[in-house]
């Protein structure tokens, strides 16, 4: 691999990793003022604000590597959703707080395994991101595990509505461990992460919990995939619409 | 999750090491653990400590505003129980 290729290849995977925090942090602060009481608001809007603090350093890692005069601001409000490379997972409606807990659970587990070997990535800057970013990470999936057993092991109303949840979500998270040439590549460099790699121990966890949270593991009989091509479901265009209005009717307002 | 169901705690936070625990408000949780995690999302988000201690509050138990006539105006008139009703001698001002 050529420096140029390598770096245009980093290009794009920060771009993409850019994209998964971006989208989760945002519906994440969607709660902001929603959430069933100002304890958990207040903590949700945190979390929120940690993916938004994430996607500012790949986006402007991304930035210095397109070296173009392009910054942050740029990747994360002037692009559509054809060019945003998120996971579909994180883009899906925020739905009851069951579904976005159960959404936020299944994404932290990955999350923490994902920023492990990120951290041992022989791209520096990746891998000192990686390293700032477990720290929070450990913490959202204390919380949101201890939600999975608060709901799933909860009332019968609470248990239904997690178990809903994690069935309408279970077809998604298989495009977590998918990986594309551009990743491979970058893998055997390594640089990337190689995802397939993960779901092993992915799965051991999530089965865990969902056990000790009296729920039942869903069956691998569907997929949907497509994020990482920009193929992507019919909310992100609506989450990129409200998230980007502001940016595009001020092109480059500051407050 | 209906609120009336949380329990109201009470938050202290030690700033630094080496201080003591200071009481900084309080919010809602439904168990210690989840009161504990509440607790650090709404009161250390600017690094304002290294340790925190949540109490329900209803395990506090405080003294109520009718016991002040007796638990606090016998010692008005015991200015003996000061350290500066007592006249030092020269030898030992700097106490």
């Amino acid at each position: 691999m050529k420096d140029t290729e390598r770096k245009q290849a980093t290009l794009e995977y920060a771009q993409r990793l850019g994209d998964d925090a971006v989208v989760l942090g945002h519906r994440l602060s969607e709660w902001c003022s929603n959430a069933p009481f100002l304890e958990e608001d207040l903590a949700l809007a945190n979390t929120a604000l940690d993916f938004i603090g994430r996607a500012r350093m790949y986006y402007s890692y991304a930035a210095e590597l397109a070296d173009d005069g392009r910054d942050e601001d740029d990747f994360a409000y002037l692009r559509d959703q054809r060019e945003y490379r998120n996971l579909l997972l994180l883009e899906l409606p925020r739905g009851d707080f069951a579904y976005s807990m159960a959404r936020q659970f299944l994404a932290d587990v990955y999350n923490l395994l994902f920023l492990e070997r990120l951290m041992q990535s022989s791209d520096e800057r990746l891998a000192a991101i990686a390293a700032k970013a477990i720290k929070e990470s450990r913490y959202h999936l204390r919380r949101s595990r201890d939600w999975m057993l608060r709901l799933g092991d909860g009332t019968e109303e609470s248990h239904a509505r997690l178990q809903r949840a994690i069935d309408d979500l279970w077809g998604f998270t298989h495009e977590l461990f998918e990986i594309d040439a551009l990743e491979q590549a970058l893998v055997e460099q390594g640089v990337a992460v190689d995802t397939p790699a993960l779901r092993d121990a992915w799965l051991e966890q999530v089965e865990q919990t969902l056990a000790e949270a009296t729920l039942e593991r869903p069956a691998d009989d569907w997929a949907v995939k497509g994020g990482r091509e920009g193929y992507h479901t019919e909310y992100l265009g609506h989450l990129l619409t409200e998230m980007q209005a502001l940016h595009r009717a001020y092109p480059g307002c500051d407050w | 999750m209906i609120k009336e169901n949380l329990d109201l705690y009470e938050v202290f936070i030690r700033a630094r090491r080496g201080l003591d625990h200071k009481h900084v408000g309080s919010l809602h949780a439904e168990d210690p653990e989840q009161a504990l995690e509440y607790a650090r999302d709404i009161y250390t988000r600017r690094g304002e400590g290294v340790s925190i201690w949540v109490v329900r509050s209803r395990d506090i138990t405080a003294s109520q505003e009718d016991d002040s006539e007796a638990f606090y105006d016998p010692s008005n008139d015991k200015p003996y129980r000061l350290a500066t009703y007592y006249e030092l001698p020269d030898e030992v001002n700097n106490m």
